[in-house]
């Protein structure tokens, strides 16, 4: 087996505007299972920071435990990392971002550490609307322990030993719509063609992004009967639009069809476009989104692509109403001005 | 594009750029890896039976393999290829067990051999133990040809050369050397069945200038004078020493001239530096043992005093440069410049010539006065005489001698067989799986950074002094293995198979090159632009499957490949797979 990628590159890898090819985003080589769906999914982060020009330290990649939160070490291997406890990453991602505001945000989790040992934490981050990225690299099953069935497995879908899950599952894009996401995604790691201008748009996103990608378990939950393998997967996804992200100061050349289209334009400038929208969905209104939702999982379908996009921007820096300045770079006498200070303060208050 | 048929071999044995590249087709990954097994017996045994003489090779070869390799293109300097194999030369143990030995049973059959270098040597061998009777002329008191005579002991010694061609005359060859042939006709009288021309291109060119008859005892003929330093004729040369020609020929004279008392030896080429034939380490030895290169001079005339030579005088020029790219050497408008030498050698070029080949034969003659020979079948026009090596279709090397006779001797053993000439024997060729495990193969997959090691060579001073000292060291066992790993091992194809594929995209996210690209199918042009890194390099195939249940194809760029294997080793249904492709040419008697 090998353990090291070879160090060879092709000669002619194209360069983004810092002058990086892929290789300044890429991590170790990957020790998930081969044909692993996170993989996939660790490849399209790191297309996305490498097509936005993201300087690789100015991302802290934080994740939990589980095969997904194994993935940061598989991508932007010149970045910031957390590997915190199982299901404690949102607090640590809080507790960074409250110290730093200035970086950006990529929060990994899969469906154990977010929809049961993580599920407490999960829904603060959301409901605090904190500025980061939340991938849920989704996969229906504990892939580390060998394969039983998760909180977000379908009801009815069969495992590889044969049983059927008998429980409800939870739909972690409805809950993060219902705790007041901002952004909210869905996709599914065999679609890079989605995928990666989605996690672009969420990282252009301020405030809480969700993205929910599907991402079978190609050792436990890939046989017939499973609603998480490729083939079904495949063939039950349907797209609430094509997803197109324009960066910032790009002028738009192509040409859109009356009707079925939006454009969005993100807090940084950049805008996205989507065409082909699904009938009766308008990605700004949470109603038409949670009842495209719930319609989709009725037809027992996958609901891909962008689902909800708020633009009030209201995240939890400017509900605390905290510093511009990261506070990791506030100095003593600033954070303690003194005696004087102190008295003038309470001065004030007699 | 059409899904890739891999079924035709001509398919991945062009993936294997050093094997497809080479004249003889070696299997080159598969002795270098016999090489990093310490196994040099099998290594020397490959080589052997695809070209010959791998001792010599290992020295001399053009190396036409080299430029060709798949490293020169991932980073920048190829395995060096030439100078494993002499490693598997040196190193290599007793050979009675691989070598056929005599007396083969006969098959009534008498083949005459005209001419006793490379060309003759792999006829002779080849046919030799399948029963033919085997006479071999040569005028000089040894086999060999050119690479006795033409190449200097100080880059090939005499016993390496004297090994090689013993393993072929001991097959039981009938040898008449010191036996100069002057008429073919003669030969054709006698009862040989077939006859084989060998005799390489022996004429060097001459330069008639002004002042070349008047200095004619102070001028010689480049190949003519080595050969006489080969059979120790000549055992000394002037001080001051001028080498006119920019091929492997001038390198030999200039470092041989320097080995004989040439004290001050420059080489004077007409083209540029870059331009000139001979190979760049060949230059570089030369150059390393203070040999300027003076380029751009053209020879005007040969200068004398008082009856003897002083020098010569040259015109400067410069090449310019048709919309075509056709050079043309202008003169710079410079006076012209006086080199001074007491020995002039001319080493520009040489050819062919027929003098003993009586034009009243029937054989039929070419414009240039060249027998008309089939570039397939090596056959001339008279069915029974039979041409391969330089006497075939003028100077080349000795590989390509090697891989023309390997092709007259089949041509030779189906004309016995009065079978047709035109239909040849297939190429045996196979493909099979090297994986050994989950995630473990049966070659070394690591690719090693490791950039080109150098050849050390032996201590100048001592070099220049004894014109038979090897200058060449070679590469010890230890280095050897280093620069046996640097093979990628472009044999070891990357095998896709479409039924299996579920598109999971592993492949694509893993392979180092970006070599693999999943996408809607398109003419090979547009394909080669919009894959995940472009495919600019177009002699480099690209390997397109069949339809997948997404409607796209999976298109592989041959490329920069590195046939590292981790395609495969994160394919989760191995859809890839990492398979052994071997080639053989075919040889006479298949």
């Amino acid at each position: 087996m090998s353990f090291l990628r070879p160090k060879f590159r092709h000669p002619h890898l194209p360069t983004n505007e810092l002058g990086y090819t892929t290789t300044e985003y890429e991590g170790s080589l990957s020790t998930l299972c081969a044909g692993c769906g996170h993989d996939s999914i660790s490849a399209a982060i790191v297309q996305a920071c490498f097509e936005m020009n993201i300087e690789p330290h100015k991302v802290a990649k934080l994740s939990g435990i589980g095969c997904s939160s194994k993935t940061p070490a598989y991508f932007l291997g010149n970045s910031h990392g957390f590997n915190t406890v199982h299901g404690r990453m949102p607090s640590v991602a809080t507790g960074a971002n409250l110290a730093n505001r200035d970086l950006i945000y990529l929060g990994v989790s899969g469906d154990g550490d977010t929809a049961s040992i993580g599920m407490g934490q999960f829904v603060h981050a959301v409901r605090r609307n904190l500025n980061m990225v939340y991938i849920v690299m989704n996969n229906g099953c504990y892939g580390l322990t060998k394969g039983q069935d998760s909180a977000t497995a379908d009801r009815g879908s069969k495992s590889k030993a044969g049983s059927v899950n008998p429980f409800e599952s939870i739909d972690l894009c409805g809950l993060a719509l219902e705790l007041g996401a901002s952004f909210v995604g869905q996709s599914f790691s065999g679609d890079k063609e989605q995928l990666i201008p989605l996690i672009k748009a969420a990282m252009s996103h301020k405030g809480f992004a969700f993205v929910n990608v599907i991402s079978p378990c190609v050792t436990f939950n890939n046989n017939v009967g499973s609603t998480k393998s490729y083939d079904y997967v495949r063939q039950h996804m349907e797209a609430t639009a094509t997803v197109d992200f324009v960066p910032m100061m790009t002028e738009i050349t192509a040409s859109y069809e009356q009707g079925s289209d939006a454009t969005i334009s993100m807090h940084d400038g950049t805008l996205l476009h989507l065409h082909k929208l699904a009938d009766g969905w308008d990605p700004s209104d949470k109603l038409s989104a949670i009842h495209a939702l719930q319609h989709a999982r009725n037809e027992a379908k996958v609901l891909t692509g962008l689902i909800y996009y708020s633009a009030d921007g209201h995240e939890l820096h400017d509900v605390l109403n905290s510093s511009e300045r990261p506070l990791n770079s506030l100095r003593q006498e600033e954070l303690c001005p003194g005696v004087a200070k102190l008295e003038e303060i309470n001065k004030g208050l007699r | 594009m059409q899904p890739t048929n891999t079924k035709d071999p001509e398919y991945y044995h062009k993936v294997v750029d050093c094997q497809y590249a080479c004249p003889a087709h070696t299997p080159v990954p598969e002795y270098i890896r016999l090489i990093a097994a310490e196994k040099y017996t099998e290594a020397y045994i490959v080589n052997w039976e695809s070209n010959v003489f791998p001792g010599v090779l290992g020295r001399t070869c053009d190396r036409p393999c080299e430029p060709a390799c798949r490293r020169v293109r991932v980073e920048e300097e190829p395995v060096a290829i030439c100078r494993l194999k002499r490693v598997a030369a040196d190193n290599k143990g007793d050979l009675s067990h691989y070598i056929p030995q005599g007396p083969f049973p006969s098959n009534g059959k008498k083949i005459a051999l005209i001419g006793g270098g490379p060309a003759s040597l792999t006829v002779a061998r080849d046919l030799a133990p399948l029963g033919y009777e085997i006479h071999l002329f040569d005028e000089q008191p040894a086999g060999g040809g050119m690479m006795r005579t033409q190449i200097p002991s100080f880059r090939l010694p005499i016993s390496v050369l004297e090994e090689e061609v013993g393993f072929i005359l001991n097959m039981g060859i009938h040898t008449q050397f010191l036996t100069y042939v002057d008429s073919l006709k003669s030969v054709l009288e006698k009862d040989y069945d077939v006859v084989f021309v060998g005799t390489g291109a022996p004429r060097g060119r001459n330069l008639d200038i002004p002042g070349r008859d008047e200095a004619a005892a102070h001028i010689h003929i480049g190949i003519d004078w080595l050969q006489s330093v080969a059979f120790e004729h000549t055992a000394s040369i002037g001080k001051n020493v001028i080498v006119l020609g920019g091929g492997n020929t001038a390198m030999d004279c200039c470092r041989t001239a320097r080995r004989l008392g040439g004290e001050n030896v420059k080489v004077l080429v007409r083209s540029p530096f870059k331009e000139m034939k001979a190979s760049p380490w060949e230059k570089e030895d030369a150059m390393h043992e203070d040999i300027p290169i003076l380029d751009n001079h053209v020879p005007v005339s040969f200068v004398l005093e008082n009856g003897t030579l002083t020098g010569m005088m040259f015109e400067i020029v410069h090449a310019v440069y048709d919309s075509n790219g056709k050079r043309s050497l202008v003169p710079t408008g410079e006076p012209h410049v006086f080199i001074p030498a007491d020995d002039v050698l001319i080493a520009i070029g040489q050819e062919n010539s027929f003098p003993w080949i009586e034009r009243d034969l029937g054989m039929e003659f070419d414009k240039w006065d060249m027998p008309v020979v089939d570039e397939k079948t090596y056959q001339s026009t008279i069915p029974k005489v039979f041409f391969g090596g330089d006497a075939a279709f003028g100077p080349k090397n000795i590989i390509t001698a090697v891989a023309q006779a390997h092709q007259a001797a089949i041509s030779i053993d189906l004309y016995c067989k009065e079978s047709v000439l035109t239909e040849r024997p297939h190429p045996m060729v196979n493909l099979v799986s090297q994986k050994m495990g989950i995630h473990e193969w049966s070659y070394d997959s690591m690719v090693t950074i490791d950039q080109r090691f150098v050849v050390p060579q032996a201590d100048k001073k001592l070099t220049l002094c004894n014109r038979k000292m090897e200058v060449e060291l070679g590469f010890d066992v230890a280095t050897a293995w280093k620069e046996a790993e640097r093979c990628l091992n472009c044999d070891i194809q990357t095998v896709f198979r479409e039924p299996l594929c579920i598109e999971c995209d592993a492949c694509v996210d893993i392979c180092p090159t970006s070599c693999i690209t999943f996408t809607t199918n398109g003419t090979e042009a547009e394909l080669r632009s919009r894959l995940k890194a472009p495919a600019l390099t177009l002699s480099q195939d690209l390997l397109v499957s069949d339809v997948l249940p997404t409607k796209r194809v999976m298109v592989k760029d041959e490329d920069v490949c590195l046939h590292c294997g981790l395609c495969a080793e994160r394919c989760p249904t191995a859809a890839w797979d990492m398979q052994l492709f071997s080639y053989n040419t075919a040889k006479a008697g298949a």
